[in-house]
C-alpha cells in the first residue's frame, strides 16, 4: 500500500478508468494543457488528447450541461468545477437536467455524470472562493452526493461514481489536496452509500465529513488523553443518501452527539442528521445533540477574522467538554 | 421532396393539427393537468427540417412545446396522449407530462422546460457522436426566446470551437411567453446573433414547408458532412397561446388572421391540388379519417391505459437503487 496525496489519488482514478474506457472523458476550466488547478488531471491531456481532456471556456453552466448531454448517450465525463461557488451557475443544469432526467423520462434516460468540485475556507480567498455548498446538493432528489475525507476515500468514490449511472456530485476541500494517505495498489471501488467508523469510541458520537472528520479525529484524541472521554468518530463520506442505519447505530451505543461541519448552521449536514436522530432513535439520546459550524457570514478576508468564522477541533471538544457538563 | 412523399408529409401535418387541437379540447375537459403548449401555426418547421434529416436516427432535442417534435421522431401517438394523460403506458410513464416527452428507441431526448436549458445538453449529444463516430447529427429546436439565455452564447461558442455536429433551429414565433420579440430583443433576426461566433446561418420562412426544407436541406448537410454547427432561423406564428393559461392580450387579432392567411398545412394542400396530385374531396377524407384514428386509437388508448402505481413513487430516481451495483452495497475495505 502507498502513501501517496490525495491529488494524485484522484489522478490515478482518472487515468485507470479513461484507459479502461474510451467513453470516459474530463472537462473543466485549465485541466488539460495547464495541468488542472489541483493537479488531481496531471498527465492525462498529454496521453489521451484533447478529445477527451478537455480544456474548457470559463462557461460553468455551458459545459457542466454540455456534459449532461453527453452523457444521456453513454458517455461518463468527469467534469472538474474549480470552485464550488463557481457551480451556483451550473446548478440549473446539475439539478433540472442531469438530477431529473432519469425520473421524468420514466427511465429512458440516465445521466452518468461525475462532478467534483473543490469548496471550503481555504487561506483567505474571501466570500465568493470559500463557499462550502454540500447542503444545497444534499437536498437534490435524483442527485448522489459523496465528499472524501482522505486519499483512498478520494480514490475509491471517484471510481466507483465514474461507474454509477447516477449523476454523482463530489465535494472536495481546497485545503486536503496535498495531504498524504494510504490508497490500496490494486484497484479499488469505495460504496457511495454508507459511512466509516473512522474511531471506535463509547461516550460520544463525533460526526463529521470531509475535513471535519480530521477535527474530530484530533478532538477525539484530546478527549482521550486529556479527559477520559472516549469519542467514536463516524466519516459520513455520504451526504446523499445520508447513512441513516450508520447514524442509528453509533448514537444507540454513545447516546451523545456532536456535528462538525465547516459550513453555517442553517438547514445544513447538522440539522439532517438531528433530524434523522430524531426520527430513528430519539430516545437513545442522554443529551441534547450539539452542533460546531461556521459563524453565519459571507466569508471575512482578513485572517483573524476568517479564523473566527471556521470551526476547528478545539470547537469540537468545547461541545463535547459543554455536553459532559465539564465546561 | 418528391410529390409522394409532400402527400406523406400533408398526412402527418394534419394529424400533428388534429392531435394538438385534440389536447386542447381534453385540456377544457380537464383530462390533461399541468401546462399544455400547443403546436398549431408551427408545423412546417418540424416537418421541414426533419424531412431533410433521418427522423429516428437524428438527435432530436427541444423545448416544452414538444408533442409534435416527438411524433415526428417516430413516438406512436397513443403513448404521447398516454403521457398527456399521466397514464403508466405514456411515453414517459406518466412521470413527465406534456413538457418532458421522451422517445429514447427514436433518439427523441427530449422536452425540457427551463427556457434554454436544451442548448448544452444538444452540444453534448453531439459530443457523443463526435466521441463515438457516428454520422447522426443533434438537432435543437428552440423559440427565439431561449436566445437571451446566457447558455445560448456559452453553447454557441463551444459548439463552434469544437466544431460539434449540431443544428439549431430558431423557431422565430416572435413571442417570448408573452412579451413580443420587439419589446425583449434587441436584434430581431436571431441568424444574426451567431455572427459572432463563425457559425454559418440562415433565415427563411417557417411557414412554407418547401421553403423550409430547402433550407434545412443545406443545414442538415453541412452539419453531417462534418463542417460544425449551423443555425437555421425559421420565422414563424403560434395560432394558440404561449400556454393554455394565455388569453393572448398581447397581440390584436388582425395579427393573428394575417398569419392564418399562410397557414402551413392549407399552402401545402393548395400546392397539391393545383399540381394536379390531390382534390379537396382527398383532403377532407384524410381529415375525417385522422379525427378518427385520433379518437378511435388514441384518445381510447389514453383512456383506457392505467394510472402508474402509488407503489412506484420512488422508482426512477436513481438508477443504481434498481440496479443494485455492487460498489454502492460492499462495505468500506
Amino acid at each position: 500500500m502507498a502513501q501517496i496525496m490525495l491529488w494524485e489519488a484522484i489522478q490515478r482514478a482518472h487515468d485507470e478508468e479513461m484507459s479502461r474506457d474510451p467513453l470516459v472523458i474530463c472537462m473543466g476550466e485549465d485541466i488539460g494543457v495547464a495541468g488542472g488547478t489541483y493537479k488531481a488531471t496531471k498527465g492525462l491531456y498529454e496521453k489521451y488528447g484533447p478529445l477527451r481532456v478537455m480544456d474548457t471556456p470559463i462557461s460553468e453552466g455551458g459545459f457542466t450541461g454540455l456534459a449532461i448531454g453527453a452523457s444521456f448517450l453513454g458517455v461518463r465525463p468527469i467534469v472538474e468545477i474549480m470552485s464550488v461557488n463557481f457551480a451556483w451557475l451550473a446548478m440549473d443544469q446539475m439539478f433540472n437536467s442531469a438530477a431529473k432526467i432519469r425520473y421524468m423520462s420514466g427511465g429512458q434516460i440516465e445521466a452518468p455524470c461525475v462532478f467534483r468540485s473543490a469548496g471550503g475556507a481555504a487561506h483567505q480567498l474571501g466570500a465568493q472562493h470559500s463557499a462550502r455548498m454540500e447542503k444545497v446538493f444534499m437536498g437534490v432528489a435524483g442527485l448522489r452526493v459523496v465528499t472524501p475525507s482522505n486519499p483512498k476515500q478520494a480514490y475509491g468514490l471517484l471510481k466507483s461514481a465514474i461507474r454509477s449511472n447516477d449523476p454523482v456530485f463530489i465535494n472536495e476541500h481546497e485545503l486536503m489536496y496535498n495531504m498524504k494517505g494510504e490508497v490500496p495498489d490494486s484497484e479499488y471501488f469505495h460504496p457511495l452509500e454508507g459511512s466509516d467508523i473512522a474511531r471506535s469510541g463509547t461516550d460520544v458520537t463525533l460526526f463529521g465529513y470531509n475535513i471535519s472528520v480530521h477535527w474530530c479525529l484530533k478532538a477525539a484524541e484530546i478527549l482521550d488523553k486529556q479527559y477520559g472521554i472516549s469519542a467514536e468518530v463516524v466519516d459520513l463520506y455520504s451526504l446523499a443518501p445520508l447513512d441513516r442505519a450508520g447514524i442509528k447505530q453509533s448514537v444507540s451505543k454513545t447516546h451523545r452527539v456532536v456535528i462538525a461541519e465547516e459550513d453555517e448552521a442553517p438547514v445544513g449536514v447538522g440539522s439532517e442528521i438531528i433530524a434523522i436522530i430524531n426520527e430513528e432513535c430519539f430516545f437513545e439520546l442522554d443529551a441534547a445533540p450539539v452542533r460546531v459550524h461556521s459563524a453565519l457570514v459571507p466569508q471575512p478576508y482578513n485572517h483573524t477574522l476568517e479564523k473566527a468564522a471556521i470551526p476547528d477541533h478545539e470547537d469540537v471538544v468545547k461541545a463535547v467538554l459543554k455536553l459532559f457538563g465539564k465546561a | 421532396m418528391k410529390i409522394e412523399d409532400k402527400k406523406r408529409v400533408l398526412r402527418e401535418m394534419v394529424l400533428h393539427r388534429r392531435f394538438e387541437e385534440r389536447c386542447y379540447q381534453a385540456y377544457i375537459e380537464r383530462k390533461i393537468g399541468g401546462f399544455l403548449h400547443l403546436y398549431p401555426g408551427q408545423e412546417a418547421c418540424c416537418n421541414g427540417v426533419m424531412e431533410a434529416a433521418r427522423p429516428g436516427q437524428d438527435y432530436v432535442i427541444t423545448g416544452y412545446r414538444d408533442h409534435v417534435h416527438a411524433i415526428k421522431c417516430g413516438a406512436d401517438p397513443k403513448e404521447v396522449m398516454a403521457e398527456l394523460y399521466g397514464k403508466e403506458t405514456g411515453s414517459s410513464k406518466g412521470r413527465g407530462g406534456s413538457m418532458h416527452i421522451f422517445d429514447a428507441a427514436h433518439h427523441f431526448m427530449g422536452g425540457y422546460a427551463l427556457v434554454g436549458g436544451p442548448f448544452p445538453l444538444a452540444a453534448g449529444i453531439a459530443k457523443a457522436i463526435q466521441l463515438k463516430g457516428g454520422d447522426e447529427i443533434a438537432i435543437c429546436f428552440l423559440g427565439d426566446a431561449a436566445n437571451n439565455q446566457g447558455v445560448f452564447h456559452e453553447t454557441l461558442n463551444m459548439a463552434a470551437l469544437w466544431k460539434l455536429p449540431v443544428l439549431f433551429v430558431c423557431e422565430n414565433n416572435l413571442y417570448g411567453i408573452g412579451t413580443s420579440i420587439e419589446r425583449s430583443t434587441a436584434v430581431i433576426h436571431q441568424h444574426k446573433r451567431v455572427a459572432a461566433y463563425n457559425i454559418p446561418s440562415a433565415e427563411c420562412d417557417g411557414q412554407d414547408i418547401d421553403i423550409v426544407y430547402q433550407h434545412a436541406r443545406t443545414a442538415v448537410d453541412h452539419v453531417r458532412a462534418g463542417n460544425g454547427p449551423y443555425f437555421l432561423e425559421l420565422m414563424t406564428y403560434r395560432y394558440r397561446g404561449h400556454s393554455m393559461s394565455d388569453s393572448r392580450g398581447y397581440r390584436s387579432r388582425e395579427e393573428e388572421e394575417e398569419w392564418k392567411q399562410r397557414d402551413p398545412i392549407f399552402m401545402l394542400r393548395d400546392r397539391l391540388i393545383t399540381a394536379d396530385a390531390l382534390t379537396l374531396a382527398d383532403f377532407e377524407a384524410m381529415e375525417k379519417e385522422i379525427d378518427a384514428y385520433i379518437e378511435n386509437e388514441v384518445i381510447k388508448f389514453a383512456e383506457e391505459s392505467p394510472e402508474p402505481r402509488v407503489e412506484d413513487l420512488e422508482k426512477y430516481v436513481l438508477a443504481d437503487r434498481e440496479s443494485q451495483q455492487p460498489w454502492l452495497t460492499g462495505k468500506a475495505a
